[in-house]
């Protein structure tokens, strides 16, 4: 297992969601930037639905108890093991008592840890996701352990496929659709919204990230109608918020976009002040 | 019937939406479509909810696209269901036990005085209608319930509380709800449930599922804990005062 010596800023376990659990009101959770943990997970020879640790801006100090191979992928922060610098996106074999530390963030926001088979952590509604309510925590805390399988003989690491270059998030355009209520509004206040650039105000987390600028102030209001991972919500105060994993699954703000898949793994990895455009599809 | 429109919703979803309103007539109408949908098993299909007056249908864009899957859904739609249904006979309605004490019920005198009703007067008028479940969200296992008789209607708290115990019965402008966890919240505290509307501890976390009705049943303190015990050891059933099992 992993004994967390230190828990980061907010690290949680996370697979590829609990879906089918919508019509009770649970969010899907699971990985914010699935491009990234895919990436960690195809590099082990995992399979795609294996849980990976998701660690925020600060990360954790971990102890491994059992051998095993880890990738680590997403945003670069600097991790060392055993208090040398490893690189993202390259297989390390891990002993027991093996360390890993994360440093300073310079690139992203959330990256990932794999180890090979996954962690086991427990499996509520078909779904590792942390959720808090539906798992016992929302992330993880000092001295908490999560396992994982023991790796019998080191698997045959070779050179990584994929080099440490990918940086697919570092684009500061983000693809949408229409939402629903797009053709609410006026084409003049439509125009605005994608023509205007947006700043990631502090207001993050996995629920949604709140946008800085003030948009298009407006009165519309709409039957509570159900939203998505990725659906961006315009507040009556012309403020645009943008629905993350684990959002309600159902909201009354007009919807005015929908990221595309792979723009909400663009957007899990932006950060407070970050700017970036809407572009329609 | 309607004329519901279809509109993609992202790569891999459709939202189909009724008119604009909150009605039994459109809610029932939606539960059709949806009866007719599950009984297709359509492959492409991951997954159906609602709320009001929409359906949202995510799919699998691997197996189908928006226009071909829209086109099977309003053929569907169109069909005369090979068995009539008679959705208002087969709904289901749960009783869900509510213990009005002043110690639970924080708001009931505040609200008394402003509704010029007496407390009495509030839990008959408030455990006496049926309530219709027009949807589950903001909190998993949160019903969105319609059916508040106008006299209780009062809007929120000003200042919303910061923690609402869970199983807390409340009144937020035109809808009452239970809180199926702790959770902030602004609405006027009438009572507490026993049960949990949510537990994660059982297969089926939440039994009551959108189309439902609901009513609720005066308890005592002493019928409370006795609940409340019951509903710990796992023992307590929730109760139908109609439907099929």
């Amino acid at each position: 297992m992993i004994k967390v010596l230190q828990a980061g800023l907010y690290t949680s376990v996370q697979d590829m969601g609990r879906f089918g659990y919508r019509n009770i009101g649970v969010p899907v959770s699971g990985i914010m930037d699935s491009i990234s943990a895919g990436f960690a997970n195809a590099l082990l020879n995992n399979d795609k639905n294996d849980a990976v640790l998701e660690i925020t801006m600060h990360g954790p100090s971990l102890e491994f108890t059992l051998s095993t191979t880890i990738i680590i992928t997403g945003a670069e922060m600097n991790p060392a093991l055993n208090n040398i610098p490893v690189l993202n996106y390259k297989l390390y074999h891990i002993n027991k008592g093996d360390l890993l530390t994360f440093g300073r963030l310079t690139k992203g926001l959330r990256c990932y840890l794999g180890v090979v088979g996954g962690f086991k952590t427990v499996n509520v509604l078909n779904s590792r996701s942390f959720y808090a309510g539906i798992t016992l925590k929302g992330f993880l805390q000092k001295n908490d352990t999560i396992g994982y399988n023991k790796e019998i003989a080191h698997k045959n690491v070779t050179n990584p496929v994929i080099s440490n270059k990918i940086q697919f998030f570092e684009t500061a355009v983000i693809e949408v659709f229409k939402g629903p209520e797009f053709e609410l509004f006026t084409s003049q206040e439509q125009k605005k919204l994608l023509s205007n650039m947006h700043t990631v105000s502090n207001q993050i987390n996995r629920m949604g990230y709140r946008l800085e600028e003030v948009n298009v102030p407006h009165t519309k209001s709409i039957i509570t109608s159900p939203v998505l991972p990725g659906t961006v919500q315009l507040t009556p105060s012309g403020q645009l918020i943008i629905l993350m994993k684990d959002a309600q699954t159902t909201g009354g703000y007009p919807r005015v976009f929908q990221l595309t898949e792979k723009s909400i793994d663009i957007m899990a990895q932006k950060k407070t002040a970050d700017t970036f455009n809407f572009k329609l599809l | 019937m309607f004329q519901p429109t279809y509109k993609p919703f992202g790569e891999s979803a459709i939202l189909v939406e009724w008119p604009q309103e909150i009605s039994k007539e459109i809610l029932n109408d939606i539960r059709l479509l949806v009866s007719k949908i599950e009984a297709k098993k359509l492959e492409e299909i991951l997954e159906l909810n609602f709320i009001y007056h929409s359906l949202l249908i995510r799919y699998q864009s691997n197996k189908t696209n928006f226009t071909d899957l829209k086109n099977k859904l309003q053929l569907l739609y169109e069909e005369k269901p090979a068995v009539i249904h008679h959705l208002e006979e087969t709904t289901t309605i749960w009783e869900i036990p509510v213990c009005y004490d002043a110690e639970f019920g924080i708001d009931l005198s505040f609200l008394s005085a402003e509704k010029k009703l007496s407390i009495e007067e509030i839990i008959s008028i408030h455990s006496n209608a049926i309530y219709t479940v027009y949807g589950i969200g903001f909190l998993p296992g949160f019903l969105y319930l319609g059916g508040l008789s106008e006299k209780l209607h009062h809007p929120r708290r000003d200042t919303p509380r910061m923690a609402v115990p869970k199983g807390a019965v409340a009144i937020g402008g035109n809808q009452t709800g239970i809180y199926p966890q702790i959770s902030p919240g602004g609405w006027q505290i009438i009572g507490k449930t026993p049960i949990s509307m949510f537990d994660i501890k059982k297969d089926n976390p939440c039994l009551v599922v959108p189309g439902d009705e609901i009513k609720f049943k005066s308890i005592s303190k002493d019928e409370f804990e006795m609940m409340a015990l019951d509903c710990e050891k796992g023992t307590y059933e929730l109760k139908k005062a109609k439907g099929n099992d």
